[in-house]
């Protein structure tokens, strides 16, 4: 059980890393680079479900009978780029964010809007 | 996994862009040994490339000291540890790692790799798929990073007064010309890494690459010259109009190949008509999109680490011009 | 000729791997930035060379050669490189190597060019 499973628990455990600190950590940057490692384990997520025992990367080549599956693969290489492009966008309003209110402290952030 | 919980612990953000890093490459190797190289290639040349530089040019802006949270997160941990447990049990009903009887191998995959090779023609099954039998999400793919590019040039760009510019090009160009062996150095590699993306590109249909991986290459050549001759140099070389002006005609490219297949009474993107035997359509018809991908990548990483990089001049400015006042 | 070729290549494989570890070690254990970055710029370009090298005699089939002494020329373009230009930040902002006699506030004057 725990041997033919474990590739699944590794994932958990990254996202649970990620998911702890994008909620527990107030600093912006610190957030951002949270999501990133959640992002990353989705992505090895789905590729440990498209590895087939014995099968070689998903190039024709002769003499190779079993191929990884290609379709989990393609959908990784979308969603590794949009995810580069979510972080840019995030990183341009936090330098924004720290323009705007001097930190970037999710603290300090919100007692200056309580006081407006 | 060790890396992503020293991440956890760090206060120092420039140590841990550098973990992230780190656990980009990690994870990329991972990918090799999961038999994905197509993913291991973009992941190591996006998150351990791009990835990193942008964060630390977002930190050059916003300082690199995590302060210290008053209360402890023993909510968050206990939310955390009743989610991974729910996972967790919610993973004991997955196919075992590897099988082949897992669901996903039986149902769309065996058409894929059965017939890819007299549909289409090309070796590479991942470019293939890409390209060719799911463009339309590649096509929605290289929207979103084109809008990501005008997000960030909307929440970035600055208009400079006359007056400044010269003052930043003076500031910009004296900064760079004691660095002599970096400079002779750059001028060596980066005919050779663009050569290497163009490579990466053309031959997508044979090995592993592609457009987004030839795209971030070459933004990463790019950027590297902007380093180290300096901003003002790097931009009177690549014209900020010019470059806008190619990340749309990448996107423009695309939608074109796919349009032209509407005047022959034919699907979009469906790329059979666009010669004489199929599979040469094919083949042209991924070759077109594949290049649109490819300029519209590139041109947005530059236009996206520009922003950044004039964003931090205008700080700069403002900051000698008000005495220094905001501390970083 | 391919046990010689078998012996010769594990044998830089092992070298590399052992020059990567000692260059590992090297960082956590010496006491001061330039020394730590030393032992790391150089051990590192070595064992990059000789895992490569030991790759080569693996499989000398000629386009891989080729594609692997290209990856030579430029891992030894870029590691020593790097290592300049990680030193040469560290000068340009003050910090001294820890054997240093003189003040700790002079500025370093751009004398190098």
């Amino acid at each position: 059980m725990i041997m033919s499973h474990y590739n699944y628990w590794i994932v958990v455990v990254l996202m649970m890393i990620g998911f702890y600190i994008v909620i527990a950590h107030g600093n912006l940057i610190k957030k951002i680079v949270g999501l990133t490692i959640f992002q990353t384990s989705v992505f090895i997520f789905y590729i440990s479900m498209a590895k087939v025992d014995g099968g070689t990367a998903p190039i024709l080549a002769d003499g190779i009978e079993q191929y990884s599956n290609p379709l989990p693969h393609v959908l990784i290489l979308t969603a590794i780029v949009v995810g580069i492009a979510t972080t840019a966008l995030a990183l341009a309003l936090t330098v924004r964010i720290k323009e705007a209110y001097g930190s970037i402290e999710e603290e300090e952030i919100q007692q200056q809007d309580n006081l407006n | 996994m060790g890396t992503a919980l020293a991440i956890v612990w760090m206060k120092d953000l420039l140590s841990v862009i550098m973990l992230s890093g780190i656990y980009g490459l990690l994870s990329a190797s991972f990918f090799v040994a999961m038999d994905a190289v197509d993913v291991a290639f973009t992941e190591a040349a996006v998150g351990a490339g791009i990835s990193t530089l942008l964060m630390l040019v977002a930190i050059t802006m916003t300082g690199h000291k995590e302060h210290h949270s008053r209360h402890k997160p023993f909510l968050a941990l206990a939310v955390v540890m009743v989610t991974g447990g729910l996972l967790i049990y919610g993973t004991f009903d997955m196919p075992s790692y590897g099988s082949s009887m897992a669901p996903i191998h039986m149902q769309v995959a065996p058409r894929y790799l059965n017939d890819s090779m007299q549909e289409i023609g090309v070796p590479n099954i991942v470019t293939s798929v890409l390209a060719s039998y799911r463009a339309f999400d590649t096509f929605g793919e290289v929207v979103v990073i084109f809008t990501a590019g005008i997000g960030v040039l909307a929440l970035l760009s600055v208009v400079f007064h006359p007056k400044e510019i010269a003052k930043i090009h003076l500031f910009n160009d004296s900064m760079h010309e004691k660095e002599l062996i970096l400079r002779i150095v750059s001028k060596i590699l980066i005919p050779f890494i663009l050569l290497f993306a163009l490579y990466v590109q053309f031959h997508g249909d044979y090995g592993p690459g592609g457009g987004f991986q030839a795209g971030v290459i070459f933004a990463a050549a790019i950027i590297l010259y902007a380093m180290v001759f300096g901003l003002s140099t790097a931009r009177r070389v690549i014209n900020k109009s010019f470059i806008k002006f190619l990340a749309s005609s990448g996107v423009l490219l695309y939608g074109s190949v796919g349009v032209v297949s509407f005047f022959s009474d034919k699907n979009f993107l469906d790329y059979n008509i666009l010669s004489a035997d199929p599979i040469a359509g094919q083949h042209l018809g991924i070759l077109l999109i594949e290049l649109g991908v490819g300029i519209t990548v590139a041109s947005i990483m530059v236009i996206i680490f520009f922003s950044f990089a004039g964003r931090r001049e205008f700080s700069k400015n403002q900051d000698n011009k008000t005495g220094g006042s905001k501390a970083s | 000729m391919d046990f010689l070729l078998n012996i010769s290549s594990s044998l830089c494989l092992l070298i590399g791997s052992f020059l990567c570890i000692s260059g590992g070690v090297g960082i956590l254990r010496f006491p001061d930035f330039y020394s730590r970055m030393h032992a790391v710029g150089v051990t590192e370009t070595l064992a990059t060379t000789m895992i490569l090298i030991g790759l080569m005699l693996q499989n000398p089939d000629a386009l891989v050669v080729l594609k692997l002494i290209l990856i030579l020329l430029l891992t030894l373009f870029i590691s020593p490189t790097a290592s300049h230009a990680l030193a040469k930040a560290a000068i340009q902002n003050n910090l001294r190597p820890k054997l240093d006699k003189r003040e700790s506030n002079e500025k370093v004057t751009s004398s190098n060019r």
